[in-house]
């Protein structure tokens, strides 16, 4: 019975992480569905969502707002708004002129923003991690009082629903908005998209501005669940989120989804159950023997490789 | 259109605004567990207001900017110079070698200690990027996890000292050797994979080792490192005050001269110099060698290279395992430079600055990127009160580069000939 608790209590741990990585996936797949480019900076401008929502957290509490929601959703909408602003900006700056050359150079520029975002925000606010204030506490909690016990903290399910909320407006904006319309067409064939009178410069915007208010969302709700942010967690975060997104299938909405789901899970049950230093070893390790064996992902499409 | 611009314009500057002013503007401080907001300086608030104007103007007369630009270069006066003529420029380039040979050998005994340690930093960027230049510049295979072996070439040395006493001449060949090898097993299933594909395998690659050198802590000390680890000696004698193994003798006793700790220093300086040069021609070698017109066709070309029957997975492989031979090579150096090594050295920055000299210098090009190397190991240095500035402007250095050089700054030129046109 306590080894199921356990085991659920890994669980619940996974999915909560997993379903935070989906969230910041879903920038990589779209991104490269469309102009077929890795973002590199995408776990960047994460970071500045997390670092953003700290800060209007923090602006509200010394003007003496202390009402939870009003708190959160102007965290939510700041952070959003600075970090759609700097998707669009980067993708502006950094990709739109190098559009279209040998694949190098879009990826070397890329690895280029991450780095000066990195520094950027590190020269603005120091190197150092800052608390994050848990708002969220509490939780509940099974099994009998004198021994383990699988606790749920609120935190958790506000994760859990924030993602869901998140990934349910995405896929009806998808399926059913005039952008999401274009998105679609333009992923399937960009030039195609052109001719039919889609304005391909803005809709690969688009995606870039959606991408990066997702990662916003997923900013403050890991910050806010890790408790501590500082300006270099984006990289791995961005890394883990990739991995998702290729573990999914690259390109693919649902897939990103899944692939954070299994990659959240895998990584808590090595740390539940091997160490907590090798979870990146595992997550890095999944990566490989993906690409290796389907590097398609589980959802993806086969490309075509055309001359 | 004027109408549209001014629309264009001031999206743009509320977009530096909102991108600039929350993150500039407020500082957080954390005291103990509180976290507290500060407003920034002035001067911050300023500039970051004056950067949302010159972007307003800038989108604002974006059109006329740009054609007055474009008229520029009839101004410039190297526009319409020739290209230098082949043999000409070949003999300018090995003058120029000569010279910076002959330059860096006399370079030692006139530069203070410091400098000559900082030139043997240099060097071993040098070779680096060297390596790393094989791989992306030439074979055009994006590498992210260069670093990797070059920490296997620095851990090899340091652990066989360290359990086996070997000296610094046997580990030299070893790990490089074992560098390779690490190149060639992770090589061969990851080279099938798509350009970008490969970069992030690579990346994870060069993380792992990093992770496993740092929990691995009955082996490799973990955080801690590896210290101790001994210079190297010239034919048997040591360049301490005090021998410290049986059956070698000290470099200043042999010689009658007094003690000297610039002896060391300018020894290990000189061996550096010697394996960059090694590396450098072994390197221009092999370019002009069938593999190395392999690595280009292959860069230009997949699919041509492989329909004219090349073995697209073996000419990778030879690109991958070379460059991670000479990874290897500077890695043993760097340790015995040091003396100790931690992971620290090995972090994807590390990487990202090879990466960005070799971007930098222009891909393929060996003196670009020598060039290069020279130029951000010691710009830093010079400009000591904007070192914390070094990532910021190197990043904004690589994606600028990119942007409107993405040939770098010498870029590669081929030896080829052209077809006289007829009259």
């Amino acid at each position: 019975m306590q080894d199921l608790l356990y085991f659920i209590q890994q669980l619940i741990n996974g999915l909560t992480i997993g379903s935070t990585y989906a969230l910041i996936a879903i920038g990589y797949t779209m991104v490269y569905g469309i102009i077929g480019m890795i973002n590199f900076a995408h776990g960047e401008i994460y970071m500045i969502g997390a670092y953003t929502a700290l800060i209007a957290i923090t602006g509200l509490a010394a003007l003496g707002i202390a009402w939870l929601p009003l708190i959160l959703i102007v965290a939510l909408v700041c952070a959003m708004i600075v970090s759609s602003s700097m998707g669009w900006a980067v993708e502006r700056v950094a990709y739109r002129p190098v559009r279209g050359k040998h694949r190098l150079i879009p990826l070397i520029s890329a690895i280029g923003m991450s780095i000066f975002l990195q520094n950027y925000v590190h020269l603005a606010q120091g190197s150092r991690n800052i608390g994050f204030p848990a708002l969220i506490e509490g939780g509940f909690r099974f099994g009998a009082e004198d021994s383990f016990q699988t606790s749920i903290s609120y935190m958790q399910v506000t994760i859990f629903v924030t993602t869901l909320v998140c990934m349910t407006i995405l896929s009806l904006f998808i399926s059913r908005s005039r952008i999401g319309r274009a998105c679609r067409a333009v992923s399937q064939d960009l030039g195609m998209a052109n001719l039919l009178g889609i304005d391909t410069n803005r809709i690969i915007s688009a995606t870039f501005v959606i991408g990066a208010a997702l990662a916003a969302v997923a900013g403050l709700l890991l910050g806010m669940y890790y408790g501590s942010i500082d300006p270099l967690f984006g990289f791995i975060a961005g890394l883990k989120a990739f991995t998702a997104a290729v573990l999914g299938g690259i390109g693919s909405i649902p897939g990103a989804m899944l692939g954070g789901l299994i990659l959240g899970v895998a990584e808590s049950m090595t740390s539940g159950y091997l160490s907590g230093e090798y979870k990146d070893v595992v997550s890095f390790g999944l990566l490989i023997l993906i690409l290796l064996f389907k590097p398609t992902g589980l959802l993806g499409k086969p490309e075509v490789e055309k001359i | 259109m004027a109408a549209h611009n001014l629309k264009h314009a001031l999206f743009c500057a509320i977009v530096t605004l909102i991108i600039s002013y929350p993150i500039l503007g407020f500082n957080l401080a954390s005291e103990g567990t509180t976290v507290t907001l500060e407003g920034a300086k002035t001067s911050t608030v300023v500039g970051v207001l004056l950067a949302a104007v010159i972007v307003f103007l800038f989108q604002l007369f974006r059109d006329t900017l740009m054609g007055s630009l474009r008229q520029l270069p009839a101004v410039n006066p190297l526009t319409n110079r020739k290209p230098m003529e082949q043999s000409k420029r070949l003999k300018l380039d090995s003058v120029l070698l000569t010279l910076m040979i002959i330059g860096a050998l006399i370079w030692p005994f006139i530069a203070s200690r410091g400098a000559v340690d900082l030139s043997t930093l240099v060097l071993i960027y040098i070779m680096l990027a060297l390596g790393l230049n094989v791989v992306v510049g030439l074979a055009g295979l994006l590498d992210l996890g260069y670093v990797a072996f070059y920490a296997v070439g620095a851990y090899t040395f340091a652990l066989l000292s360290q359990y086996y006493g070997v000296s610094f001449w046997f580990a030299l060949p070893i790990g490089a050797l074992l560098a390779a090898l690490f190149g060639l097993v992770l090589g061969f299933p990851v080279l099938r994979l798509r350009g970008d594909y490969l970069a992030i395998v690579t990346l994870g690659f060069g993380e792992i080792i990093r992770i496993l050198l740092n929990n691995m802590t009955n082996l490799t000390g973990g955080p801690n490192g590896i210290g101790g680890i001994p210079d190297p000696t010239l034919f048997g004698m040591e360049f301490g005050r005090r021998v410290k193994e049986e059956g070698n003798t000290s470099f200043h006793e042999t010689f009658g001269i007094a003690y000297s700790g610039e002896h060391k220093v300018i020894f290990l300086y000189l061996i550096a110099l010697v394996l960059a040069v090694i590396t450098a021609i072994a390197i221009r070698r092999l370019m002009r060698m069938p593999v190395g017109r392999a690595w280009e066709a292959l860069r230009e070309d997949e699919i041509a290279a492989k329909s004219l029957g090349l073995n697209r997975t073996a000419v990778k492989l030879s690109a991958f395992t070379i460059g991670a031979f000479f990874a290897g090579f500077a890695g043993t150096v760097f340790a015995s430079k040091q003396g100790f090594i931690s992971p620290e050295s090995f972090v994807f920055l590390e990487s990202a600055i090879i990466l960005a000299i070799v971007v930098l210098g222009g891909m393929g090009s060996q003196m670009g990127v020598i060039l290069a190397a020279i130029a951000v190991t010691i710009l830093p240095e010079l400009a000591r009160e904007f070192s914390e500035y070094r990532m910021l402007i190197f990043g904004a250095a690589m994606v600028l580069m990119m942007v409107w050089r993405p040939q770098g700054l010498l870029p590669m030129r081929r030896i080829h000939i052209e077809l006289k046109k007829q009259e």
